[in-house]
């Protein structure tokens, strides 16, 4: 894959393709710019059903950088596919500011919505690809749209399945294609007018695990190679922890918690983020009074054998409670709870050494309160 | 008169006509039933050009159309048969009912096909930034070419039944052939060779619809 995509990008270059930016430039311009490219300003969504009103977004604040790969997560019918769609105007908002790329879309002409939604593609949990078109019938179709001349366009498309590693696929309608290479096809089709931000509902979510991590790899490195802005939107942590940079989460109609991904892994500091972040959470409960103690690795010891170090220099026999590490970006993040031995000094000696071995300890002990 | 060449001249003249009145009224009522089943779908609420007043009474009229019982319509419209034919006999006669009562059904089976199409790749065509027209010509009417040309063929055929009521009237085409022969005559073998024959044609259409359909369709 990655050779694939070198040697597009050197051929991109060099054959002239319009606006096509090439790795270099695109990434200059992600460490220059510092105005966000998606500015969300007090924005609320509401529905009315039956003459009820139901708020489905409320006072939603939100700034995504140029070159971001930005999560947006919540548990379903939190209103985070509504924010996306928001995103490119498919939902208008009941009020509020959305900007794009400096131009506020609330302000645009039908035509000019219209112009401004090529540089913000999407990409669809059930793909949406059009039924009765070959795959590169499929990636034309945005360029036809663009006006961009036969030639050109077909030369383009080629380029994009050999992106996406469909090259063999070109002349396949969908139906014969598997999930993952459906999605691959969006993708092409997606970035087939060099978009700037590409928006994901779900894009994952009707795939398996393994292709969910091709689709996602190849996402990353669009990001990488390209510097387009990628907005995700998804139900699953597993995701966020893939791609993201940055995260928001999403809880009843707000945001709760923006940040870091690495951050919101580590500290979540909302109930939602907890549970979303901690799935298990409630277990906690079962350990408080019970010597045990939670230990939160952030990333700062990765491959070290915290534990097995501890037992062997404190020589204190512990007992693992409850374990729920991730690997992101292949740093530990996760938390760990711990019975202590019944010794209270030798309790203190192993906590003692977590501490200094730079990790958050929290202890449960029946005293500690 | 028994089955000879002279009455075998007279069907196949029958068989002609009825062919002709099938063909240019379904062609004419797709020619006004297209554009007003696509209309019917864009203008409805939460289509993609929402006109709530247009749609409602574009469907009031198609609804108007449609209840009424095409041999009370074809009675009915006899001054505008005259007015446009200069006569009120004859298949050429018969197209102008038959086609003031087919585009309306036409545009009911083209409203059902277009509805089908996934919303989802609606969306998808307005998210990269195509204009209503782009989407009905390039998204909508694409993907509903299978289900467009079934309905094709139910409409054809349903014509061809409500051209063989026009024999009430003087029509020609078959159904005259059946009704004055085999009805007022009690002439069975001709009423039964109209009859078969109208069996086949109505296959015959149904079926190339059908293969056409089934090859268009790239869903499966």
């Amino acid at each position: 894959m990655n050779a694939a995509l070198c040697g597009i990008f050197l051929k991109c270059q060099y054959s002239g393709v319009k606006n096509f930016p090439p790795g270099k430039t695109a990434l200059k311009q992600t460490m220059n710019e510092t105005s966000p490219i998606i500015k969300i300003e007090h924005f609320h969504k509401a529905f009315s059903l039956n003459g009820e009103k139901i708020t489905v977004l409320d006072d939603i604040n939100l700034e995504i950088e140029q070159g971001d790969i930005f999560g947006i997560i919540g548990e379903s019918g939190a209103g985070k596919s509504t924010l996306v769609r928001c995103m490119n105007y498919l939902e208008k908002p009941t009020s509020g500011r959305i900007i794009v790329d400096g131009q506020d879309l609330s302000r645009l002409t039908e035509g000019q919505l219209r112009e401004a939604r090529r540089g913000i593609c999407m990409i669809f949990q059930q793909f949406n690809l059009l039924m009765q078109r070959t795959a590169e019938k499929n990636i034309l179709f945005p360029l036809e749209i663009a006006g961009v001349g036969k030639q050109e366009a077909k030369a383009r498309a080629k380029e994009l399945l050999e992106l996406v590693g469909l090259s063999d696929k070109a002349d396949n309608y969908p139906s014969q294609l598997s999930g993952g290479q459906k999605q691959r096809v969006a993708i092409a089709r997606a970035l087939a007018v060099n978009p700037k931000v590409i928006l994901c509902d779900e894009a994952t979510s009707a795939l398996d695990p393994a292709t969910t991590r091709s689709i996602l790899a190849l996402l990353k490195d669009i990001n990488r190679r390209l510097g387009i802005t990628i907005v995700v939107v998804t139900h699953e942590m597993s995701v966020i922890e893939e791609i993201c940079q940055h995260v928001a989460i999403i809880d009843k109609s707000k945001i709760v918690e923006v940040g870091k991904v690495q951050e919101i892994f580590a500290h979540p500091k909302t109930a939602a983020a907890q549970r979303l972040v901690y799935p298990d959470a409630k277990m906690r409960e079962r350990f408080i009074g019970k010597r045990c103690c939670r230990i939160v690795f952030d990333g700062s010891s990765s491959y070290a054998p915290t534990v097995a170090s501890m037992i062997l220099e404190c020589k204190a026999p512990v007992n693992i409670m409850f374990a729920d590490m991730k690997d992101i970006d292949g740093v530990a993040f996760g938390e760990l709870v711990l019975q202590l031995p019944e010794d209270k000094a030798l309790a203190s000696k192993v906590v003692g050494y977590f501490r200094t071995h730079n990790l958050f300890v929290e202890e449960w002990g029946d005293d500690a309160e | 008169m028994m089955l000879n060449s002279s009455t075998g001249i007279m069907i196949a003249k029958g068989l002609l006509e009825t062919l002709y009145m099938t063909v240019s009224s379904t062609s004419a009522a797709y020619l006004i039933g297209l554009p007003l089943g696509i209309i019917l779908v864009v203008t409805a609420e939460g289509g993609i050009l929402p006109r709530p007043a247009l749609n409602k009474i574009l469907n009031i009229v198609v609804n108007l159309t449609r209840s009424v019982p095409f041999l009370i319509l074809l009675i009915a419209v006899l001054p505008i048969t005259r007015f446009i034919t200069g006569t009120t006999i004859g298949s050429t006669a018969t197209i102008v009912p038959l086609i003031i009562a087919a585009a309306p059904f036409v545009a009911r089976l083209v409203e059902s096909s277009i509805k089908e199409v996934d919303k989802g790749i609606i969306e998808a065509g307005l998210s990269m930034g195509a204009t209503p027209f782009e989407i009905i010509t390039k998204v909508m009417i694409p993907e509903a070419k299978p289900s467009l040309i079934v309905g094709g063929a139910i409409a054809t055929t349903t014509i061809l039944g409500y051209s063989a009521m026009a024999g009430i009237v003087g029509g020609g085409g078959l159904g005259d052939i059946a009704i004055r022969y085999g009805y007022y005559r009690y002439q069975n073998d001709i009423m039964i060779a109209t009859v078969v024959l109208l069996i086949v044609v109505v296959q015959v259409f149904q079926d190339i619809g059908m293969k056409i359909s089934l090859k268009q369709d790239k869903r499966r």
